[in-house]
């Protein structure tokens, strides 16, 4: 079964990409990391603010294609005010269902908690795109990680790194 | 006769079994040339023929096949040299390709040939083939790179270029024709001022040697390096040309069979060019579908390839021009038939996937030429590529695409 990409390109992705939500520098930021696709040379520049184990305040800015900036944007809505393990969880969600390892099982399509992110699941169609849509979150795992810089074709995927107490 | 007899694109289409089907429902309209060329039924056949009837391994047994085999791959560098025009066959390397002749240059010839101090004079067009393997070698023998630089339409400043030779220059190496803007660089004049300052030149050929004919003596270059797979050839086949005398001075940089003359375990004498080149088996079916490829374009005529890649050229030029909220990057006075350009607010990796929704096939990025994009300003862009079975039908269809992605993102 293949989805038609147009079907991508819809409604609230195309408005995440016109109007990005909490696009910007963050003042006070505990958490940041660089996120690089070395490959297209997308690159999204990450900060958040965690506040007794809660994502206090995120954003981000940086150069990237409308797959890209739509998941980057519609994830700092989806994860402001979530715990840290929340959000550690919807990250592993997210990656599961862009990559169709959430199907992999046969069972559930998604994870519990993707709710509007799952306008993403068609993305698994597109191979060469899966990573727009992975690099925001890569980067979200590699600023809770403490680490400064991530990229879609390093070694050292951040996903399977233990989360820290960085 | 006229010139629609004579260069008849719809027969020539029909040469080519990928170009009959569709992508994404709707016909396949190929335009990404510049990264790899599709193959005619004529080499699919070769190459069929090669392994059913032919094969087996070269310059090594009596037996028939073996004899076929070497005689056949020989005679395939035979017809590569005709079609470079090089004096001697010996003269012609088979490599894997382009990437790899270059580096057999910088392994052969730079890492014998260039010191502490030295300088290597590059343009800022180049593919990173023709960049990284003189990184690393200047990395490691502490020599300079010089870059020479372009103008905001794509072309080499050839003043700024004298102005880099010094007594400390080695090498020029220069793409003759630019994979990402199209630009065709006057290598012919470079090479003569290089060779005033006593300084041998490489050229990249590997966007030239499909879309225009090149006489390696006329040009008058050291060293021409080209890809297999760009010219309707095979992948995995390339091809090194370098002048005789440099090619004896050069150190073999692999070692192995066919590379020798006699082995011992106290000494090695190594075999004449070209062998020397050719260590272990070579890809003797790509070598020989390389020919075929080679034979098929001569057929056609590379003055008249060159010729309608041209109208196409200026006809995707002028459409591609008038469309509002499209800029066309890179408009050197001499190109080749690549457009590369931008859609105002739509990136290209999503003009990528939505063109090839029109069974558009486009490259998006950087091309390979991260220095260049740093240069124009741009992270990447969408490059259309054309060969000489692409059609004016097939730039309305680029032109009908581009539309329909800015409707999306409108």
């Amino acid at each position: 079964m293949s989805t038609d990409p147009k079907t991508l390109y819809q409604e609230v992705i195309l408005d995440h990409n016109k109007k990005p939500r909490n696009y910007g520098v963050l003042e006070h930021a505990s958490h940041q990391a660089e996120g690089l696709n070395p490959l297209c040379g997308d690159h999204i520049h990450l900060a958040l603010e965690l506040r007794d184990g809660t994502v206090a305040a995120i954003a981000f800015h940086g150069e990237s294609c409308a797959i890209c900036k739509a998941s980057a944007s519609m994830m700092t809505v989806a994860v402001k005010g979530k715990r840290r393990d929340e959000a550690q969880t919807l990250i592993h969600e997210f990656v599961d269902m862009a990559t169709g390892r959430a199907d992999a099982g046969g069972g559930q399509a998604v994870g519990p908690h993707i709710g509007r992110l799952a306008v993403f699941s068609g993305i698994r169609e597109l191979p060469m795109r899966v990573k727009c849509a992975i690099l925001p979150w890569h980067t979200l795992q590699a600023a809770l990680n403490a680490v400064a810089t991530t990229s879609t074709e390093a070694g050292n995927d951040p996903l399977h790194m233990p989360l820290g107490d960085a | 006769m006229n010139t629609a007899a004579a260069f008849d694109v719809e027969r020539l289409r029909a040469d080519f079994p990928i170009l009959q089907r569709s992508v994404a429902g709707k016909p396949l309209v190929y335009l990404d040339n510049a990264a790899s060329s599709q193959m005619p039924q004529a080499v699919i056949d070769r190459l069929v023929r090669y392994q059913t009837c032919e094969h087996a391994n070269i310059h090594r047994a009596v037996h028939t096949l073996s004899e076929t085999a070497t005689a056949d791959y020989e005679a395939a560098r035979r017809t590569l040299q005709r079609f470079i025009n090089a004096r001697e066959e010996r003269e012609v390397i088979f490599t894997s390709g382009t990437t790899d002749s270059i580096n057999l240059v910088m392994q052969g010839w730079g890492r014998k040939f260039i010191a502490a101090g030295d300088e290597i004079i590059l343009t800022v067009l180049e593919h990173h083939s023709n960049i990284v393997p003189w990184q690393m070698l200047a990395a490691e023998k502490g020599a300079t790179l010089r870059v020479v630089p372009i103008n905001d339409a794509g072309e080499l400043l050839l003043r700024d270029y004298e102005a880099l030779f010094n007594t400390r220059t080695r090498l020029v190496c220069v793409g003759h024709v630019s994979n990402a803007l199209g630009s065709i660089n006057p290598v012919q004049e470079m090479i003569a001022l290089a060779h005033a300052h006593g300084v041998p030149v490489l050229v990249d050929g590997a966007q030239a040697a499909p879309h225009l004919a090149v006489d390696v003596q006329e040009l008058d270059c050291d060293f021409y390096a080209f890809s297999g797979h760009k010219m309707c050839g095979p992948t995995g086949i390339g091809v090194l040309y370098g002048r005789a005398e440099l090619l004896e001075q050069m150190q073999p940089f692999k070692g192995g069979g066919d590379m020798i003359h006699t082995v011992t375990f106290e000494k090695t004498t190594y075999n004449s060019i070209p062998h020397k080149f050719e260590a272990g088996t070579p890809p003797i079916a790509a070598a020989i579908g390389l020919a075929a490829a080679v034979d098929y374009l001569g057929a056609i005529g590379m003055p008249a390839i060159a010729a309608h890649e041209y109208k196409l050229l200026c006809y995707a030029t002028e459409q591609l021009r008038d469309l509002p909220g499209v800029r066309l990057i890179g408009s050197a006075a001499h190109k080749a038939a690549v457009l590369s350009f931008a859609v105002d607010g739509v990136h290209p990796h999503d003009v990528g996937t939505l063109l090839n929704q029109e069974g558009v096939a486009v490259r998006t990025g950087h091309h390979c030429a991260q220095p260049l994009m740093k240069r124009l300003g741009v992270a990447a862009t969408s490059r259309a590529s054309f060969a000489f079975y692409n059609t004016p039908a097939e730039v309305d269809a680029l032109v009908a695409g581009i539309r329909s992605v800015q409707k999306v993102f409108a």
